[in-house]
């Protein structure tokens, strides 16, 4: 499979901060990759290295087999990009801006243009400076949505929306995916949006990739938590490799286990015989956290120091 | 919660974002008005060499409607300064509509004030933080500058009376800003129509100056330019004048508060209506959209050229009729007759509209750094547009629009003058004068397009250019200054038409030069990142 986003060490430094540190990222053509990080960990940045809009310090960036600083503005014709931050023109309409960011690529599917319309719920009439936060992100992602290309850089996309609207974004998400060869780059911090939506996911701190991989790859890594109320009291639970916090109440059992161990401690519950059973997979945001829960304490210590 | 509730913390806030730049305009303007006076004092060492040149002064129609009159004409100070209270005032105006609309509609255009306004600030305190931050520029900017004056060696009470006409004008135009910023809902329609007043006020003043005695010369009286000079420095030093312009301060103010009473955080006076729901077929392009954004902008400056080359061209014929006694008309007749005194004063006012033109492109051209900052650049950039086409279409806008200023200026002045005339002969060479123009404020275009590319956080150059060039032509010739210091302004090689003769090599000079720079920044803004904060 052809990889439609690659970077290989890219480095990017505004004066002393370093925002991007040797990030490598790998995005298959035709997948839905999720790109992970808190603010400030370098999403941004590499979106815009990959837009040409930056020049990378070092490292290398390619995009679509084209190189994105000097390619970018044949490269732009096939992708549609929603920004962050979306900043509409005060005097121009919702409309006149999606047709216009459509012409500048290259074209609009007129079709398409009002279905999304219809699902966003967006009215198109009003000025730029008369839309809210939601409505302005609106309508960068119906501009985006609106035209046929191949890949879709959306860099967190659903700031703003309301859950209606985002379940309606994701229903969309879900359709592109359908539609043969279209790659899209999500980044976010919104976990359950990167769970229900991507293929693929790579979490990003300070400017590099911590881990990349399929979900289930990632949950692979991490613990399943389980519940059950079995047929009589267990005992040897504890000794089994994998298995932690465990608490047993007569003949109920609550634990956490290595989910690579997973199998062997359901083999040594369904000889008890099980009565019920509620098996709950590793959540991103347990994956995030492991990433990112160093950080908490530091926070913590410096806001004790500050106040 | 009283109106006026967190006002000091807003003036606060407001000094700590204006710390550099407040103190940077009052060193330019004291420095402004020392340095004038100072070669001025040399100039005209006797009474008689003064009064000779204040006649000279008075008698030439074109000065006065330009600068005014000297109303003491054995005053030193009153020659010295008069074109400081004139176009020097213009100066003043512009920074106190500046420093309103910063802190006013700005504000609340960028959604800022929103944070503000959800703190515990009444609903006065915004407007009245900005009047005060201007009323305490204007009054450390009288006292300054009348200490300047002294140090040079003017007279203590007229130099005070200067510093406070200068404050005045300065505060009037503080208070006409806070009602223009209730008016639209973005800052620069705001200012736009601050300064389309500034130039009503400023042609009032020259059509009451120049009126004959019992003509209409109460014009003046209408007009917070007018007020500035009849303050008359060094000769009389009327303080009463003060009260009027304080008056008018209180009054425009009080309409500015009834204003903000009645309508909503972030919204003019007229409702926003909604627009059309797709684009006309013809917004396709970076040009079209950067033509959409500043049409209204640049419609507005082409009427108000069109006004203001009228009247400048209505006064044009009555140069020759002005001189009453045999003597003066002898004089007159050896300085050259009446068609070379009025081509030289065609010449100098197409000159003043020159440089007032080269500020639209200034202003025009710097929307690319508006737009990249804004982020409204990057979603375009995004697109199939290349970063040249994009940065092109506001140079484009900028330079073609300057062009079609100096043509309707042209027009207008050559038109109201050939008419009175009866010979529209010769309303073509004021055409003619006004387009040879063109290539010096296309420089200064350049010169922001220039900065944009290679040094975007610096685009503001175009302005400090645009007065640095300004101050070499009008104080380069009082400090005798080497020609080829004075040959950097693009202003000094442009042919001053009607009357002299029509030379191109350095209009060329001038368009490979603007070409030159507009290349220079293009090829800066192809290679740097974007957005640079």
């Amino acid at each position: 499979m052809t990889e439609a986003i690659r970077t290989d060490a890219l480095v990017k430094t505004f004066g002393r901060t370093r925002a991007l540190d040797g990030l490598d990222l790998s995005v298959r053509q035709g997948e839905v990759h999720g790109f992970l990080g808190p603010n400030g960990a370098g999403k941004t940045t590499t979106i815009r290295i990959l837009l040409g809009l930056l020049h990378a310090d070092s490292g290398t960036a390619r995009l679509l087999d084209g190189d994105p600083w000097s390619e970018a503005t044949t490269l732009h014709r096939r992708l549609a990009y929603v920004p962050g931050e979306v900043t509409l023109w005060p005097n121009l309409t919702g409309g006149e801006v999606i047709d216009l960011l459509g012409r500048l690529r290259g074209g609009v599917d007129q079709r398409r243009r009002a279905d999304l319309l219809e699902r966003f719920a967006l009215d198109p009439k009003l000025k730029g400076r008369a839309y809210s936060k939601g409505n302005r992100q609106k309508v960068a992602l119906i501009a985006a949505l609106a035209s046929d290309v191949e890949l879709l850089l959306l860099d967190e996309p659903t700031a703003g929306l309301d859950p209606l609207m985002e379940e309606e974004f994701r229903q969309v998400i879900r359709e592109e995916q359908r539609r043969d060869g279209r790659t899209v780059l999500l980044s976010s911090h919104i976990l359950a949006e990167v769970e229900a939506l991507c293929d693929r996911v790579t979490i990003i701190r300070e400017g590099r990739a911590v881990e990349t991989g399929s979900l289930a790859d990632l949950r692979h890594l991490t613990r399943t938590s389980i519940h059950a109320e079995l047929a009589a009291p267990p005992n040897g639970l504890a000794d089994l490799p994998g298995v932690h916090d465990l608490d047993v109440e007569g003949t109920r059992v609550r634990c956490e286990v290595d989910t690579e161990r997973l199998d062997g401690l359901l083999r040594r519950l369904t000889a008890i015989g099980v009565r019920s059973l509620v098996s709950q997979p590793p959540t991103l945001e347990e994956l995030f956290l492991r990433h990112y829960g160093d950080q908490l304490p530091k926070r913590q210590r410096t806001e004790a120091m500050s106040g | 919660m009283n109106a006026f509730e967190g006002t000091g913390a807003l003036v606060r806030l407001a000094l700590r974002r204006d710390r550099i730049m407040l103190p940077v305009w009052l060193v330019v303007f004291v420095g402004m008005a020392a340095s004038s006076a100072s070669a001025t004092v040399g100039l005209y060492p006797t009474v008689a060499e003064r009064v000779a040149a204040a006649d000279t002064f008075n008698r030439a129609q074109s000065l006065v409607a330009l600068y005014g009159r000297v109303y003491d004409p054995t005053s030193l100070g009153a020659l010295s300064m008069i074109k400081l209270g004139g176009t020097g005032a213009v100066f003043v105006a512009v920074l106190a509509i500046l420093i309103v609309m910063r802190h006013t509609r700005a504000e609340e255009e960028t959604g800022r004030q929103e944070l503000v306004g959800a703190t515990v600030v009444g609903r006065r305190a915004p407007l009245t933080a900005a009047l005060l931050v201007a009323a305490g520029t204007y009054a450390l900017l009288a006292v300054l500058t009348a200490l300047a004056l002294i140090a040079v060696g003017l007279p203590s009470d007229g130099s005070f009376a200067f510093g406070l006409a200068w404050a005045g004008v300065g505060i009037a135009f503080a208070a006409i800003a806070a009602i223009t910023a209730q008016l639209t809902s973005n800052a620069r329609g705001a200012i736009g129509l601050a300064v389309a007043v500034l130039g009503v006020v400023y042609v009032l003043r020259a059509i009451g100056d120049t009126a004959e005695p019992g003509g209409p010369r109460w014009v003046t009286w209408l007009s917070p330019i007018g007020w500035g000079q009849q303050f008359r420095p060094y000769a009389g030093n009327r303080w009463w004048v003060l009260l009027i312009t304080l008056g008018f301060a209180a009054v425009a103010t009080w309409v500015a508060y009834a204003l903000v009473a009645r309508r909503d955080l972030g919204a003019g006076l007229l409702p926003d209506r909604p627009g059309p729901a797709t684009a006309a077929g013809g917004l396709r392009s970076p040009l079209a959209l950067a033509w959409r954004q500043h049409r209204a902008t640049l419609l507005s400056w082409a009427a108000g050229f069109a006004l203001m080359s009228l009247v400048l061209g209505n006064l044009a014929s009555s140069i020759g009729g002005f001189f009453s006694s045999p003597q003066a008309r002898d004089i007159f007749t050896r300085l050259g007759g009446a068609k070379v005194l009025t081509d030289a004063y065609l010449a100098a006012m197409l000159g003043i509209v020159g440089v007032v033109a080269s500020a639209y492109g200034v202003q025009a051209a710097m929307r690319l750094r508006a737009e990249e900052t804004a982020q409204h650049a990057e979603p375009l950039l995004a697109t199939a547009i290349s970063r040249t086409r994009w940065a092109l279409s506001h140079t484009t806008v900028a330079m073609l629009g300057t062009t079609m200023l100096m043509l309707v200026a042209g027009l207008g002045a050559g038109l109201a003058f050939g008419a009175r005339e009866g010979d529209m002969g010769r309303a073509w060479r004021v055409v003619e004068g006004a387009l040879a123009q063109v290539p010096a404020a296309w420089v200064l275009t350049g010169i922001v397009v220039a900065a944009f590319g290679l040094a975007p956080r610096f685009v503001a150059a175009g302005w400090a250019a645009l007065v640095a060039f300004v101050l070499l032509g009008e104080l380069g010739p009082l400090f005798r200054l080497d020609h080829w210091i004075m040959d950097v302004s693009p202003f000094a090689h442009v042919p001053r038409l009607p009357g002299a003769p029509l030379v191109l090599t350095p209009l060329i000079t001038l368009i490979v030069v603007a070409v030159l720079l507009t290349a220079a920044g293009l090829a800066g803004f192809r290679r740097r990142d974007i957005p640079v904060p």
